[in-house]
C-alpha cells in the first residue's frame, strides 16, 4: 500500500513521516509537492508536521489554499484515510475538515518533550492496530496545541466517540496535571464523525524506532497497513 | 476605500498572550491593569466605491480567512 505525504513550504516532519512508511513499515510512499493536484495514488495521506506557510495569519490557515488541499478533501470524502501530525492537525482543523481550533499554549512556552498519550477508541484507520486505552509514549513538539471547540461541538465530539487520543500519564490516567498544554478534555487528537480523518498533536513518526526513543509510534502506521489489508480482504 | 478589521479571541477563549502582556504591565507598576486580550489588525484597501458594499464584503473575508470564528470574534470599520 502506499502513503502519499504532503509537502508543504515549511513542512519539516514530512521527510520523518516519509522515512516511518518506506524504511520502518517498508510500506511504499512518496512526498507529494503542495503545488500538485496528484495524490500519487495514495492509499493513505498523510499532513506532517512543521509550519506549512510559515503559519502565517495563524496555523496551518494558508495551507488550506495550497492546490493538494482540493485532492485531499475529495480523496477524504471518498472515505479515504487522511492522518493530520501537529502542523497537519492543524490544517484539518483550518480546512474545516476537523472541527475546533488550536490556540496557543496555556503556559505560553513551545513544549517539545515525550508524553504518554492514551488511546481511547481503536476504530479509525490510524489507530487499529492499537489496544483500547493503550498508552502510547510520543513526543510533542508545539507553540499552538491547545485544543478549543465550543461547549456544543465539545460535547458533540464526545458523545460521537470522536476523541481519539488524550495526554495521561504512563498509566494511562487522564488529569488536568497531565495537560502539557491547556487542551479541552485533554484532547490530543480527534476524528472526523466518519472517523478516516484523524488529526492529533503529537509525533508517531519520530518515534517509530527504538534509536528515538520510543518505537510507540510505529502501531498508528501499522495500524493503517493493517486497516486497509481489512478492508480489501 | 480603506477597511479596518480588528480580530480579538471570543471572551470564552483564554488569551495567554494577552495575560502574560497583563502581568508584565503590572510589573511596570501599573498596578491598575486588570486584563488584556491581544489581537490583529488588518487595513484593507479596496475598489469599492460605497460604503455598504465595502463593509459588506470585508465582513465576508473576515468571517472567511482574516479571523477563524471558531476562536475569534471581529469587527470592520470602513473609513469613509
Amino acid at each position: 500500500m502506499k502513503f502519499s505525504v504532503v509537502v508543504f513550504p515549511g513542512s519539516n516532519s514530512d521527510y520523518d513521516a516519509f522515512y516511518a512508511a518506506s524504511f520502518v513499515l517498508g510500506e511504499d510512499a512518496a512526498l507529494v509537492w503542495h503545488k500538485d493536484t496528484d495524490l500519487q495514488g495514495a492509499d493513505v495521506v498523510i499532513l506532517p508536521g512543521g509550519f506549512a506557510h510559515g503559519d502565517y495569519l495563524r496555523t496551518g490557515a494558508i495551507a488550506r489554499f495550497s492546490p493538494i488541499m482540493a485532492s485531499v478533501k475529495a480523496f477524504a470524502d471518498r472515505g479515504g484515510p487522511v492522518l493530520g501530525i501537529c502542523n497537519g492537525f492543524q490544517v484539518l482543523l483550518e480546512a474545516g475538515m476537523l472541527p475546533g481550533a488550536m490556540v496557543r499554549n496555556d503556559r505560553i512556552k513551545f513544549v517539545s518533550r515525550l508524553v504518554p498519550v492514551r488511546v481511547e477508541h481503536t476504530d479509525t484507520p490510524f489507530t487499529a492496530a492499537c489496544k483500547s486505552q493503550q498508552v502510547l509514549h510520543l513526543p510533542i513538539a508545539h507553540g499552538e496545541g491547545n485544543y478549543y471547540a465550543s461547549p456544543e461541538v465539545l460535547s458533540e465530539l464526545e458523545q460521537h466517540r470522536q476523541v481519539i487520543f488524550r495526554y495521561a500519564d504512563p498509566l494511562g490516567v487522564v488529569a488536568p496535571e497531565h495537560n502539557p498544554n491547556g487542551s479541552l478534555n485533554n484532547i490530543a487528537g480527534i476524528c472526523n464523525r466518519q472517523r478516516n480523518v484523524v488529526g492529533l498533536m503529537p509525533h508517531p513518526e519520530r518515534a517509530a524506532e527504538a534509536q528515538l526513543g520510543s518505537a510507540d509510534g510505529r502501531v498508528i502506521f501499522a495500524s493503517a497497513v493493517q486497516a486497509l489489508a481489512s478492508l480489501s480482504r | 476605500m480603506r477597511a479596518r478589521v480588528y480580530v480579538t479571541l471570543k471572551p470564552s477563549v483564554f488569551d495567554p498572550q494577552g495575560r502574560v502582556v497583563a502581568d508584565a504591565l503590572v510589573t511596570l507598576g501599573y498596578q491598575d491593569v486588570q486584563d488584556v486580550r491581544q489581537g490583529k489588525f488588518f487595513e484593507v484597501e479596496l475598489s469599492a466605491t460605497d460604503v455598504a458594499t465595502a463593509k459588506a464584503r470585508v465582513t465576508e473575508m473576515a468571517d472567511k480567512l482574516l479571523a477563524n470564528p471558531v476562536i475569534e470574534s471581529y469587527r470592520v470599520e470602513v473609513l469613509p
